[in-house]
């Protein structure tokens, strides 16, 4: 069963300098307050996994927080770039960031593979391309067929966080809408922590509603909101007003460290 | 950018089952299919909506509107793994930042890998939609920047080096079957696989076109032009925009 606690307990519990951190959510549910609080706590030298980086990480990689980037696709969805992540890459600011790079397939493959005890994941992909040379990929022969496929190392995190519509008193999760590859991240990582809306006594099901239960979860902690400016299916709207407002924060070193020392890093007064 | 790329790359959806699309102007061009050219489209978005039915352009692949009317929302892993792979979705609107005469395409860094003038957003998609889907269409800006002699990095590979290539990757899909950009339409030689000069827009010459390209392009002996905008695809784009 899940422990459940409040988030500043959760992020100070589960993550550890130095460690490997996946914070998932495909454009919908992006765990933006837990990100926040792993910055307000200090935590630095992650290794931060994530398919599509967005303004999370290009805030996480502004403050420095972060030793190596694995992604998929780097950018500002419909806006264009992640400037931080793009001064870090290009110019080493504020510090040099080693990233390694795959495909949305591969990376969603490598969760699957985490998630289910695999090594490795099989599919077709990257041949041909330039990524190969740059990124762990392996060429295997299908043992049945001779077919040339390409394996990619499973991802195990030391810490996936999610963040879902809702959880129950004993910790089980519902999230519904977009379902990207939170359930994966979770089950692939040694530990897990979900963010959610709201607590309720009883989940009511959904239809598509993607359930994980409270066992197969460490820590659940109520954080409302927790998603913007991306958002929860049902309760909160995308705000992507914000996500146009990011492009001129994230393009300047000091606009970008006022913006976050005032909106994220000075402590939470509720 | 002119309206006619957009309208252009919309019609080549007409009598499609499906349409794999990322964000910015292919789809708009696939939601004005939908509107105007062929209701019965399905709508696939990377986010994992299938059969999604917006009634204004997305910002993102994951505005709320896409899940809230989709026919079906999957995980990212069957999003790939069943209905990418597998070659079930029939055309992908791919852009890119380089585009080369194999419509090979660089979405990943300008400059060395190690040390990029530029870093690009990354691979994202593309690599398994171009390799599965039945087809792709490239959309992108014609440019010298952006039509170049060589890529600086393959992050998809379109034509490969030519024929034969996508066989001998084992690639199900038939690759790029047209490059619509802002002056005109290539497409793919039959035999060379090189993107050819085949249709060039209402006032655009070609010399305009080899002149913003970056190698020697190959031109089709006859050159079509393409049909200028009809009031209903030009009011419907319009009234999207708005929106």
């Amino acid at each position: 069963m899940a422990e459940i606690t409040t988030l500043t307990e959760a992020v100070d519990g589960l993550v550890r300098d130095g460690d490997s951190v996946a914070l998932e959510g495909f454009t919908h549910l992006i765990p933006f307050a837990a990100g926040h609080e792993i910055l307000r706590q200090g935590r630095r030298d992650l290794e931060l996994i994530r398919m599509t980086p967005d303004v999370l990480y290009d805030q996480m990689i502004g403050v420095g927080a972060a030793r190596k980037l694995v992604f998929s696709y780097g950018g500002n969805p419909g806006v264009g770039s992640l400037h931080r992540f793009r001064d870090a890459v290009e110019h080493g600011w504020p510090h040099a960031v080693e990233i390694e790079e795959h495909s949305h397939a591969g990376m969603a493959n490598r969760y699957v593979a985490g998630a289910s005890g695999l090594p490795c994941a099989l599919m077709r992909g990257y041949r041909g391309t330039d990524l190969e040379a740059h990124t762990q990929v392996e060429t295997v022969a299908c043992p049945f067929t001779g077919e040339l496929l390409v394996a990619v190392p499973a991802l195990a995190p030391d810490v996936s966080v999610i963040h879902a519509q809702e959880a129950d008193r004993a910790g089980n999760v519902q999230l519904w809408g977009i379902p990207g590859v939170q359930k994966e991240a979770v089950l692939a990582a040694r530990h897990s922590l979900v963010t959610v809306e709201r607590i309720v006594d009883a989940l009511e099901p959904r239809p598509g509603g993607v359930l994980i239960p409270g066992w197969a979860i460490d820590v659940v902690a109520e954080a409302p909101g927790g998603s913007q400016p991306s958002y929860a299916l049902g309760l909160t709207q995308r705000d992507n007003d914000f996500y146009r407002r990011w492009d001129p924060i994230g393009r300047d070193r000091d606009t970008f460290a006022a913006w976050m020392d005032e909106h994220v890093l000075a402590p939470v007064r509720s | 950018m002119s309206d006619l790329q957009t309208i252009e790359a919309a019609r080549r959806l007409t009598g499609k089952r499906s349409c794999f699309i990322g964000v910015g102007r292919p789809s708009t061009a696939a939601i004005l299919a939908r509107a105007v050219h062929n209701p019965e489209l399905v709508l696939v978005y990377e986010s994992g909506t299938i059969g999604a039915k917006p009634s204004r352009i997305p910002l993102s692949i994951g505005d709320g509107e896409l899940a809230e009317t989709a026919d079906l929302v999957v995980s990212v892993p069957e999003m790939f793994n069943y209905w990418i792979g597998p070659g079930r979705v029939e055309v992908a609107f791919l852009g890119a930042a380089q585009v080369d005469r194999f419509a090979n395409l660089n979405s990943t860094v300008i400059g060395p890998y190690g040390s990029p003038r530029t870093r690009l957003p990354g691979a994202g998609g593309a690599p398994e939609i171009a390799a599965g889907c039945d087809e792709v269409v490239v959309i992108a800006p014609h440019s010298l920047r952006t039509f170049v002699d060589e890529l600086d990095f393959v992050t998809t590979v379109g034509h490969g080096d030519g024929p034969g290539a996508r066989e001998r990757l084992g690639f199900r899909g038939r690759g790029p079957t047209a490059v619509v950009t802002d002056l005109c339409v290539l497409e793919p030689d039959p035999q060379t696989r090189e993107m050819t000069l085949v249709q060039l827009h209402p006032g655009v010459g070609v010399d305009d076109v080899r002149a913003a390209t970056g190698w020697t392009l190959a031109v089709a002996e006859t050159l079509r032009t393409t049909v200028p905008p009809t009031d209903s695809e030009l009011a419907t784009l319009r009234e999207l925009e708005a929106r």
